[in-house]
């Protein structure tokens, strides 16, 4: 079947779908965006969250042809996300990352020498500074749903931040990196203000 | 495979008609693990996210009207005072990605044992408004569990709501698990107190082939905190009684041994859960009534 639906922004088109496929796989192998990863298509370890109509949910567990006309933003546009929503929305009416972009999508600041890089999110850029990344495998889905923890509760207490990465499984930064990072982009988000 | 993809209810039940073999999905959070796996393979899949009002809840005088589809991420927000029962239930399923999409409903089509919506369903006391073509039935939730993993929805039918006594006292849940998040039930308990009607409802997860309630402890119970007075006097409960209640409710589990748990090590649990929520509802009840006595 054809699937028709926004990702990160800009209306996209799947051809040759799968009825039984995930939102996982047509991201991945119909799309070519690869950011969202497939750890255990059983919805244990979050690595492909995204969100879907602003919602954050594991893209394994999603029916490719649910999503149709729907909205998902997924990793590789989250930075243009982010930075929309600190401009108050899309001003200039061609906003969002397009297929190409999000497919040759790299982190400007690699590390915290070179990170300023202004492609990256707040949140992103606070899991380099923070050293919150390690293997990276667990990174895309953590970001996804810290950002959208961050924009719906601006000052998390440990508690909130523990409850709202709950469904992220990381092998490798035994997590205190990862809670140093959120803590540290919701910091930075209160000095913005 | 086809996808069905009904617009609205009426279509998704004519759908359902058509093919009875079709398997809706909701959340998916239990469909998509089954598809992934291989495990299996339906014909038609039958998406239900187009179903707008099964999306939606009415609270009404007596009960709340439960949309099949509401997240259990909604229960946790919006019915915290009219269902605890099934909020604190709610709260303890997977995580927070997947309870942005699963829900009641899918958990009742799924019918395991397991499931954390039953004990609190139990206790709560509630009904299945199940609909086909040829028409619409309320199935008392008592009636609802059939076996392992099968209920009592006919081919045709799909579920449309579930009508859940609004709380008219405190009600617990309580589960046991390796961990926090992302576990799936060793075993759980609901308990309801009913001060209206001045009786008390449980519910059993995971440790019987279906969800169960303790109704020989439920007996016991009732008549204790009537002949003792205990609803008038606000007493504390007795703990021979409590104990008595405890042993009542573990002798209503018929459970396995599995890799999560020994079918000794459930029954055990579930008196040691019955007797802790008994507590903590009852202190609660008390609370409440001397509230009220030092307001009046
Ligand atoms: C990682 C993970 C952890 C989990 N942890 C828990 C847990 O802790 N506790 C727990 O209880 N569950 C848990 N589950 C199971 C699952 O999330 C729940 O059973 C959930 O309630 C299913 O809802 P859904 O909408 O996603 O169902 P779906 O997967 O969409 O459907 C489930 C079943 O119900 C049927 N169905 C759905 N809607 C209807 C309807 N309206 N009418 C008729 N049939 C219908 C479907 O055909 C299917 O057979 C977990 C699942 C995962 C993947
Ligand atoms: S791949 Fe989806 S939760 Fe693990
Ligand atoms: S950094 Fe390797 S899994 Fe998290």
């Amino acid at each position: 079947m054809r699937l028709n639906f926004t990702v990160n922004g800009r209306p996209q088109e799947a051809d040759d779908v799968w009825e039984g496929e995930s939102l996982l796989y047509v991201l991945r192998e119909r799309l070519g965006l690869p950011g969202s990863k497939n750890a255990c298509e059983q919805g244990e370890c979050g690595s492909c969250t995204v969100r879907l109509d602003g919602v954050p949910v594991c893209s394994c567990l999603v029916a490719a042809g649910q999503v149709e006309g729907r909205e998902v933003v997924t990793v590789e546009g989250l930075a243009e996300y982010a930075k929309q929503r600190a401009a108050g929305g899309c001003a200039s009416g061609a906003c969002g990352t397009g297929l190409q972009d999000a497919q040759g999508w790299q982190a400007k600041g690699t590390d915290s020498q070179t990170g300023e890089g202004t492609e990256l999110s707040p949140v992103q850029q606070a899991f380099i500074d923070a050293g919150a990344v390690q293997c990276g495998f667990c990174t895309p889905g953590l970001l996804v749903a810290a950002d959208e923890m961050l924009e719906r509760n601006p000052n998390p207490t440990d508690a909130d931040i523990r409850e709202a990465l709950s469904g992220n499984l990381c092998r490798c930064t035994g997590y205190e990196k990862i809670m140093d990072a959120v803590r540290l982009a919701a910091a930075r988000q209160g000095e913005a203000v | 495979m086809d996808f069905l993809r009904p617009a609205s209810w009426e279509e998704a039940l004519a759908a359902k008609a058509e093919h009875p073999t079709a398997v809706p999905i909701a959340g998916g959070t239990d469909v998509m693990v089954e598809i992934n796996f291989d495990h299996r393979r339906p014909e038609y899949l039958m998406d239900l996210n187009r179903v707008g009002d099964l999306s939606e809840w009415e609270v009404g005088a007596e009960s709340v009207r439960l949309g099949a589809s509401v997240p259990y991420t909604k229960i946790m927000e919006n019915l915290r005072a009219e269902l605890p029962g099934l909020a604190l239930a709610s709260h303890t399923v997977a995580s927070p990605q997947i309870r942005n999409r699963g829900g009641v409903g899918g958990n009742l089509g799924t019918a395991s044992p397991a499931g954390d919506a039953h004990p609190a369903l139990l206790a709560a006391g509630a009904e299945v408004e199940v609909e086909s073509v040829r028409g619409s039935r309320r199935i008392p939730i008592d009636d609802f569990y059939q076996g392992v993993k099968r209920n009592a929805l006919q081919p045709d039918e799909l579920i449309r709501a579930v009508h859940i006594k609004k709380a008219d006292g405190p009600q617990q849940f309580s589960k046991v698990g390796t961990r926090n998040a992302m576990v799936i039930a060793v075993c759980a308990f609901g308990l309801a107190l009913h001060p209206e009607t001045r009786t008390v409802r449980t519910g059993i997860g995971s440790a019987a082939p279906t969800p169960v309630r303790a109704k020989a402890a439920e007996e016991f119970l009732n008549a204790a905190l009537e002949e003792g007075g205990f609803w008038d006097n606000g007493r504390i409960i007795t703990p021979s009684v409590a104990k008595q209640f405890a042993e009542l409710c573990s002798a209503a589990c018929n459970p396995i041994d599995d890799v999560r748990g020994t079918a000794s090590y459930r029954r055990h649990a579930v008196g040691v859960m019955a007797r802790r929520t008994l507590t903590w509802t009852w202190e609660s009840y008390r609370g409440a009534r001397r509230a009220s006595e030092g307001a009046a």
